[in-house]
């Protein structure tokens, strides 16, 4: 048994304490917004927040999270996509095919609470999540856009 | 980066295969209404297969092609609201589904989705769909005010009367629309009369993406649904000799364990995450077969003895190469290699089933549904019209999806389990060592130049695996694959060599090793704009003169080729300063019926670390449907072409891939990414892809880039494995 805050609410799930928070979120509590991409912690498709900080839920069995951590998976984002990250990725026209974009949007969203005005170099380097597609570019200036940068900086 | 044009934004648009998927259950009610002559969509008549338009002026648009993050969707939909002259706010889409279009004498044509050809290949019958809709609504309207249609005119969804200034909305002419018969000739509008297609509208399937709400093929959840992980023999051509479940049936959660085909297994538990690890546990004993003697060592030599062997397909000839060659003034040679790569979709490779006696469905991300529905059929022992495909939207599918080996696996698994869904999903294991990899090439050249330095004579020699070989072998011609000559044909709409030399032989020694090939995000032009361009580069030196210079005088005879290097030559500041330490590079080909080249800007530093600044990219396809998508896959495309030429290679070790995650196989990150600007330049006349042409173009300028930076020429990819430290 373990028991989850994920999104303001409290879970209890009967699960293996081995499953990686990922599966957990995915399987028992049924929020496939977050993704499964490698499941060794590389391409940060699976990213969401554990007490704000951008985490790769593959790689963090459910046992080592306690119910008093705060879990905000991209469907807890926001009520209604209206994080300025979500909107700047929607006024840029950010995702292709998309299955990156959840955990992209999670470790942007992390950044910015971080580094509320990051440099390009601050992004570069805090983005490490992989995108096949390769809307980079885009991540970068909805990054910016987001934080209330101009794109030419 | 471009602008979004300023036009109002919809709040919501749903693909309704994918976020149907739900709500479908196992029976999908809209197959019920396939074969009927006049088909509804909830309760509302379609005005013919690609346009439907309910009471409250809503516009369902179908959409026949895959979406997998191309933007064909919304490319595909705008030329159908084009012709409709529809209010493109009230624009939503859906798939017809593979099943449907069995029943309809495949009214939507061709599902297959690959080859950059959604838009180029199937513009004018949706086009023409969306033109004889709107005939039909305005003479709908013309019919209810006794008046000629030619006094009418449409525009926005709404028909106006011009004389008296009445009106009708499409969503009040629907159901009339619908029984009218259509008409027999439909004229096409001038593009330059364009004002839903051609402009960089946003894509309609953004939002979902941002929220977590798009459903893709992992995602799915049906009622009872179970969930499944296959281990497939690593060694390709090996088989499954045996296994030991009891461990794995052991384990919490476990329902099954399925041996599926000759060659893999798959345990089927209650959670993707109890098969998974029941399936590590699983003891499997495997027939590795001859296949495992091969080794990269041994593939590596049979190329390199093709590079020199007397007999090889030609595939563009000119005069007597062979014969000038040794009369040259100066001849220079080089031999370039160029290693598999894995497509490495985000999402892995899965399908969900459900098999009956009677009927099986199968919900799955592919690039060709009508193959899938084959793939089910086959798999389940059942006639097509038994069986249906529901498309989810892809989590990527660069070439990987048009293959369905995971639908056959899925169907195998569902029909040990009747009256179960059952969701197979790959690990990224699986789908690293199971992939259909981009075919491996080598390539020998030589050239002859003048006493004046001008290339006279060329002999490019490829040597490696034929795709169609490995995939369809009776599509070969007397044993020869064009394809391989993809961006080096005589001639052509797909991808003509634009260089003219007096003396030229290309040709192919084709050596298959087991390993099976794929279409891979811009298949051949890859290697062969990277042999070519690299190579010309190399040429010029030799001839003392400018690469830029040199590849304009060979192209003399290419307009279209020459237009597109001289706007990135220019735009990319060729023969002005470059920042400090920056050197630049070029390159250009054409291919998928498109003319594209880049100039790339490099610094090597002393260490030999590479940073890529920034690539000017120009792409004429003719006619540009979306040109803020078309900047998108051009960037896209230099990410998956610079991510194979910085790290790309998969190694068979023992007869198997030796990178089975992207610890071993890297993928390009933010922090590597160059700048982009992209010229799109249409010169109207022709319809060329854009999801594949640019990716040829990225590599070959930043090498050339490098070896301006550096001296040094890098000719076996990836680069990873050059040094490039300066002493």
């Amino acid at each position: 048994m373990a028991k989850l805050t994920i999104n303001g609410r409290v879970h209890e799930v009967q699960v293996d304490p081995e499953t990686p928070l990922l599966w957990v979120i995915r399987e028992q509590i049924g929020l496939t917004g977050t993704k499964y991409g490698c499941g060794i912690a590389q391409c940060g498709a699976c990213t969401v927040h554990v007490d704000g900080v951008a985490t790769r839920s593959c790689s963090m069995p459910v046992s080592a999270v306690t119910e008093a951590q705060r879990i905000t998976t991209i469907e807890g984002l926001s009520p209604d996509g209206s994080h300025p990250v979500q909107k700047a990725w929607v006024a840029l026209d950010v995702p292709q095919c998309g299955y990156c974009q959840s955990g992209m949007i999670m470790a942007a969203a992390a950044l910015l609470a971080e580094t509320p005005k990051p440099s390009v170099a601050d992004i570069r380097a805090g983005i490490t999540n992989i995108c096949r597609c390769g809307t980079y570019n885009r991540v970068q200036a909805a990054i910016q856009q987001a934080a209330g940068i101009s794109a030419a900086g | 980066m471009n602008a979004i044009a300023p036009l109002s934004r919809r709040g919501f648009f749903s693909v309704s295969a994918a976020a149907g998927a739900f709500t479908l259950g196992i029976r999908a009610p809209l197959a019920q209404t396939a074969s009927l002559p006049g088909a509804t969509f909830g309760g509302v008549p379609e005005i013919n297969a690609w346009v439907v338009v309910k009471p409250d002026d809503s516009v369902v648009i179908r959409i026949a092609r895959s979406e997998m993050g191309q933007g064909t969707l919304t490319g595909l939909a705008q030329l159908v609201a084009e012709e409709l002259d529809c209010d493109w706010a009230k624009v939503t889409t859906e798939y017809p589904t593979p099943g449907q279009n069995l029943a309809r004498n495949r009214v939507w044509g061709d599902f297959s989705t690959g080859g950059s050809r959604g838009i180029r290949e199937s513009n004018e019958y949706v086009r023409k769909g969306g033109a004889a809709a709107r005939m039909m609504l305005v003479q709908a309207a013309a019919d209810a005010w006794g008046v000629a249609a030619a006094e009418c005119r449409a525009a926005k969804s709404v028909v106006t009367h011009t004389a008296s200034g009445r009106t009708a909305t499409y969503g009040s002419l629907a159901v009339a629309a619908a029984k009218l018969t259509p008409p027999a000739t439909i004229a096409l509008k001038d593009p330059k009369d364009w004002t839903i297609a051609g402009k960089p509208l946003p894509r309609l399937d953004t939002v979902d993406k941002t929220t977590g709400k798009q459903v893709y093929g992992a995602d799915l959840k049906l009622p009872g649904m179970l969930n499944a992980s296959i281990r497939d023999c690593p060694v390709f051509g090996g088989k499954l000799k045996g296994f030991d479940e009891a461990a794995a049936m052991a384990r919490p959660g476990v329902r099954k364990v399925v041996r599926v085909g000759e060659s893999a297994v798959a345990v089927v538990a209650e959670t993707w995450w109890q098969a998974n690890t029941a399936l590590d546990a699983l003891k499997i004993e495997w027939d590795a077969g001859s296949n495992q003697a091969v080794s990269q060592a041994t593939i590596d030599a049979t190329l390199k003895e093709g590079l020199g062997a007397a007999e090889a397909f030609v595939g563009n000839k000119a005069g007597d190469a062979r014969a000038a060659l040794p009369k040259a003034a100066k001849t220079v040679e080089a031999t370039y290699t160029f290693p598999f790569q894995n497509h490495a979709t985000m999402e892995p490779m899965n399908a969900t089933a459900v098999w009956n006696a009677d009927r099986c469905e199968v919900w799955c991300p592919t690039q060709n549904g009508e193959a899938s529905l084959a793939a089910a059929a086959e798999a389940a022992g059942l006639r097509p019209a038994q069986c249906e495909v529901h498309k989810t939207l892809l989590g990527g599918g660069f070439g990987r999806r048009g293959w369905q080996d995971f639908v056959r696996q899925a169907v195998a698994i569902a029909k040990e389990m009747p009256g179960t869904p059952v969701k197979l999903l790959w690990s990224r294991e699986e789908d690293m060592l199971h992939g259909r990899y981009h075919p491996i090439t080598a390539c020998k050249l030589t050239a002859g130049l003048d006493p004046q330095g001008n290339l006279d004579s060329l002999h490019m020699r490829i040597s490696g695996q034929s795709i169609i070989a490995g995939i369809a072998p009776q599509m070969l011609q007397g044993g020869a694959d064009s394809r391989v000559f993809q961006g080096l044909n005589p001639g052509g709409a797909e991808g003509a060599f634009g260089y003219a030399v007096p003396n030229l032989l290309i040709d192919h020694a084709m050596r298959n090793p087991h390993v099976p090939p794929g279409f891979w995000r811009g298949v051949n032009v890859n290697q062969n704009a990277v042999y070519m361009e690299c190579f010309i580069d190399e040429v010029a030196q030799a001839a003392g003169k400018d690469p830029l210079d040199f590849r304009r005088a060979l192209l003399k005879g290419s307009p279209k080729h020459l237009a597109v290097l001289n706007a990135v030559a220019e735009k990319g500041g060729w023969g002005k300063p470059a920042p400090a330490g920056r050197h630049r590079g070029l390159a250009q080909i054409m291919g998928y019926g498109s003319y594209v080249a880049a100039c790339a800007e490099v610094t090597v530093s002393p260490a030999g670390e590479v940073t890529i600044h920034k690539i000017t990219a120009a792409t004429d396809c003719g006619h540009a449907v979306n040109p803020q998508q078309i900047a998108a896959q051009i960037e896209g495309s230099f990410a998956y072409g610079l991510t194979a030429m910085l790290y790309g290679e998969c190694t068979v070790k023992d007869g198997a891939m030796e990178q089975a995650n992207f610890d071993t196989y890297p993928i390009m990150r933010l922090a590597e990414m160059p700048a982009v600007e992209s010229i799109v330049m249409p010169s109207g006349g022709f319809w060329g892809g854009v999801g594949e042409p640019t990716i040829a173009v990225a590599a070959p300028a930043v090498l050339n880039a490098i070896f301006a930076a550096t001296g040094k020429r890098v000719r076996q990819l990836p680069l990873k494995h050059a040094d490039l430290r300066r002493a």
